[in-house]
């Protein structure tokens, strides 16, 4: 199969890359080594549509964030995932913290970071009470947003396909040689795919992707730097509607307690290089370590409110503080995007555009005229008004089948999930896409109904049917 | 909006007797809604006997059990509506239900029993670290796999929890070809029935490791081994007694919560040691005219328990709407000391009506030799004498009319445990 252009991975930025190319007259093919988007960083992160006080100024981080940030609403509705506007803090509990937070503070108005404000214990508590009463001082950012994280790239991925690019899942990039300029994509699935240009988006594996195509040790190694996280029961999102951070200090760079879009709260991360691209095992010591920490924020935190825990790998770069993105020095026709680590879900929209204008203007491409930017997300059943449901459920019956009781997400959700493209293959698909065993049972009730739908809809033996692709499958053969 | 004078949400056990029990005394306008394709909650995945030794006097599969009360409802014509899940009720007592057959209902109730069970712990709740993988259930899901489905959960199994879904699915594992190589309990003491460890573990051979718990879960996809540690007085993992045991599967039963969603968004206050409501005598609610009963209340371990105290709810509820029924405005609180952990009801009416009364209770540690005591203003008015107490078994103290009649406002009710000799 020949194609103009392939990404490698089908995180956040290879799927916003993927639909930001299909702006134009080409023929785009997204390769992912697991059987869905939005499985590996994408998924495992905290949901912060930063504002972009962090990043050094003049650094792509700091750019591409601040424009992210501003995208962020518009697209929101376009592509029809969470965001929320919810405004952050960064809380100084010592003396000294009041250096720390204007210097954030004029860092952000560098960056171009609006309504930026510096706030002093009594407004702090007024705004979020439950924070601990020792808060000295604190940056107000009102532009920083939560957003859903795997929903976005979701929502990304469809658009993308709507508008024509195809994606291969279980294809993992094992080789890649060249013919004349034309690279040569052999995958684990025993396929090739040739196309002109490659993008690498393959996130904590970037390096390993650079590696074959130029047979050589990449300029930038990914580390994969583990963070984990504790989510806490909706019956505890009264507890802050802001994000709140930490000044970082001598001892890191903290940890947040932010609501999630869809009232959770969510507690993490901490930050651990780790030597394997696949390990995102949590550790006793870890959890407590963030627990711990964030007591710092909210003494009261409650543990018992705690539904799971997980935890994500960031893309760093060795060595180097900023993101990669750009053709590459040496091999013509690649074009990297690489340690794209935090800021980087804020910035992939931005990124995105940078990177199709760049490779559009390269390979001189036309504007596709029946580009669609509009992309419809499943009903949530849960979110409908009454009279919505009604006629929801009128429109189709499956609609008044509740299969998750925690979360009233019906049957007609997750069939519409599995019949999407690209769709759920899996329960955790299943998952991400409707919210179905994202509750306080954490699948107690739904597994096996779930589990007879994906077998139902996708012509298999129930059970063939995985938890999240390979060999994860529920149950036994008979 | 359709209306009925008494809904009651949950056909399982509880829902069940409440609506037998309502129709006994005299309701005929009753709606029972049931979120699942059957009538008899999770009997119906508790395909082992045990069950109806005290309703009964004979032993029982959980279906067997609950037919015999679908039969009676079915025998009163008690309307209910299948596959119908209830999403929300609020301080008007208006229901709002979905399904299929007839989308969005609303239904005004004049009275409203919650008779809608429990759910399992799941992994996060307990802190387990490690792989998210494939293998992993909760007991009861397990349960409802192998036993309803058909289908074969794994080979080479842990079971975490020794409550008696945890035993039960030990026994039910190995009867399905998988080895059941350990069941680690965190306690010095299971919180399951006596009989259950010796004919589910014992007859098996199976370990039971109490004070131990896991501490991590292996596996890339699907779990490939758990590592289990004893822990000291405190509960906490002594991370040098760690050793790995390799499964595919790891069975979770580590304690069952109320589903109390509906009770909480139409403001009923809850109990933060049972996770139920606070009921008085009468298992009505601090809304009024809205009762609970069976383990949304609170958790039983026999089902006969359940459906005594929803029959008593169903009366009580018909009371409530025929106004023969005291005012809640006084209440007195029934306290609990010395090793009893709580006490169902949580309050006595100033004036009650209902009598005798039968309290449940847990106790929070193992104990020897004694009694089981209602103190009256320090005064010892009702008592049983045991010879252990567990975590583990409720206990009941039935306090007969008389005593209950001589209660008076503003005397200190306490239930306790006396040791004695």
């Amino acid at each position: 199969m020949h194609k103009d252009i392939i990404i490698i991975g089908a995180g956040v930025v290879g799927c916003s890359i993927a639909r930001e190319l299909s702006r134009y007259n080409t023929s785009i093919l997204v390769l992912e080594k697991e059987n869905d988007v939005s499985v590996g960083t994408s998924k495992a992160n905290s949901g912060i549509a930063h504002a972009g006080f962090d990043a050094k100024e003049g650094s792509l981080k700091a750019k591409f964030n601040v424009e992210g940030n501003k995208m962020m609403k518009k697209l929101s509705e376009e592509l029809d995932f969470p965001f929320k506007q919810n405004g952050a803090m960064v809380l100084g509990f010592e003396d000294d913290s009041i250096d720390k937070i204007e210097e954030l503070y004029h860092r952000g108005i560098a960056n171009g970071v609006e309504q930026l404000r510096i706030i002093r214990h009594d407004e702090i508590l007024k705004l979020e009470p439950e924070i601990n009463d020792q808060v000295q001082v604190a940056l107000l950012a009102p532009t920083s947003g939560i957003v859903s994280p795997y929903e976005m790239t979701i929502a990304y991925a469809e658009n993308a396909a709507s508008n024509g690019v195809t994606f291969v899942f279980d294809a993992e990039v094992n080789k890649i040689d060249r013919k004349g300029h034309t690279f040569v994509i052999t995958t684990s699935n025993n396929q090739t795919y040739e196309c002109d240009t490659l993008i690498n988006c393959a996130g904590v594996y970037a390096d390993k992707i650079y590696e074959l195509v130029a047979n050589k040790e990449a300029p930038f190694q990914i580390i994969p730097r583990k963070g984990e996280y504790c989510l806490l029961d909706k019956t505890y999102g009264y507890l802050t509607s802001h994000t709140l951070f930490q000044t970082p200090t001598k001892m890191g760079k903290g940890i947040l307690v932010t609501p999630t879009t869809h009232e959770n709260i969510i507690v993490g991360p901490n930050a651990h290089d780790e030597e394997s691209k696949e390990d995102v095992d949590t550790s006793i010591e870890g959890l407590n370590e963030v627990w711990n920490k964030a007591l710092l924020t909210m003494p009261h935190l409650p543990k018992r409110g705690i539904i799971t825990q997980f935890a994500g790998l960031r893309a760093h770069a060795k060595n180097y503080d900023d993101f990669i993105v750009g053709y590459d020095k040496d091999v013509i026709n690649l074009y990297n995007v690489a340690a794209i680590e935090s800021p980087g879900l804020t910035s992939a929209p931005a990124i995105a555009v940078h990177v199709a204008k760049e490779v559009a203007e390269k390979l001189n491409l036309s504007e596709n005229k029946n580009f669609n930017p509009v992309r419809k997300g499943i009903p949530h059943f849960a979110y409908l008004s009454n009279e919505e449901r009604e006629a929801l459920i009128k429109e189709n019956p499956l609609y008044g089948h509740i299969i998750c009781r925690c979360e009233v997400v019906s049957e007609g959700e997750i069939v519409e999930a599995i019949r999407r493209v690209p769709g759920a293959k899996d329960l955790d698909g299943v998952k991400r896409r409707t919210r179905a065993g994202m509750g306080r049972c954490q699948m107690g009730f739904c597994t096996p109904k779930v589990m007879e739908i994906i077998a139902r809809e996708l012509h298999e033996d129930i059970t063939s049917v995985t938890k999240k692709g390979h060999e994860s499958f529920m149950v036994d053969k008979r | 909006m359709l209306h009925h004078r008494l809904v009651i949400i949950g056909g399982g056990p509880a829902g069940l007797a409440a609506a037998h029990g309502a129709y006994e005394e005299g309701e005929r306008d009753i709606l029972i809604l049931e979120r699942e394709e059957h009538l008899g909650g999770i009997l119906n995945q508790c395909i082992h006997n045990g069950f109806g030794l005290h309703t009964f006097k004979e032993e029982l599969t959980g279906p067997e059990y609950a037919s015999r009360f679908i039969e009676l409802v079915k025998k009163d014509n008690i309307p209910y509506k299948l596959n119908t899940t209830v999403i929300d009720v609020n301080k008007d007592k208006i229901i709002t239900a979905v399904n299929q057959e007839d989308g969005l209902l609303l239904i005004k109730a004049d009275a409203i029993i919650l008779a809608c069970g429990c759910r399992e712990r799941p992994r996060g709740a307990i802190n387990i670290a490690g792989a998210r993988c494939a293998g992993i259930y909760s007991a009861g899901t397990a349960q409802k796999l192998v036993n309803i489905d058909g289908l074969k959960v794994g080979k080479e199994v842990v079971i975490l929890g020794s409550g008696d879904i945890g035993l039960i699915m030990a026994r039910r594992m190995t009867f399905e070809g998988a080895k059941v190589k350990a069941v680690c309990e965190l306690m010095p003491y299971s919180s399951g029935l006596n009989r259950n460890i010796v004919q589910c573990l014992n007859d098996f051979d199976i370990p039971l490791y109490f004070s131990h718990t896991v501490i991590k879960i292996n596996g890339k996809d699907r779990v490939e081994s758990i590592v289990v540690a004893k822990v000291d007085e405190k509960l906490n993992p002594i991370l040098d007694t760690a050793f790995e045991i390799k499964c595919d599967t790891l069975l979770l039963s580590v304690g069952l919560l109320p589903e109390n969603e509906l009770a909480r968004t139409c403001g009923v206050e809850l109990s933060r040691v049972t996770n139920g409501a606070i009921v008085d005598e009468s298992m009505m609610t601090s809304m009024d005219g809205i009762f609970e009963c069976g383990n949304v209340l609170h958790v039983h371990d026999l089902v006969d328990y359940v459906s005594e105290e929803s029959t008593n709810a169903g009366k009580s509820a018909v009371r409530y709407l025929n106004k023969s029924i005291s005012s809640r405005d006084q209440v007195l609180e029934v306290k609990t000391s010395n090793g009893v952990r709580y006490s169902v009801p949580q309050l006595i009416k100033k004036d009650t009506d209902y009598t005798p009364i039968q309290f449940k209770m847990r106790v929070s540690n193992v104990y020897k030799n004694v009694e089981v005591a209602l103190l009256v203003d320090g005064e010892k008015v009702a008592k049983k004498i045991k010879q252990i107490v567990t975590p583990g078994e409720m206990e009941t103290l039935l306090v007969k009319e008389d005593i209950v009649k001589k209660i008076k406002a503003g005397q200190n009710i306490e239930l306790t445990l006396v040791k004695r000799g």
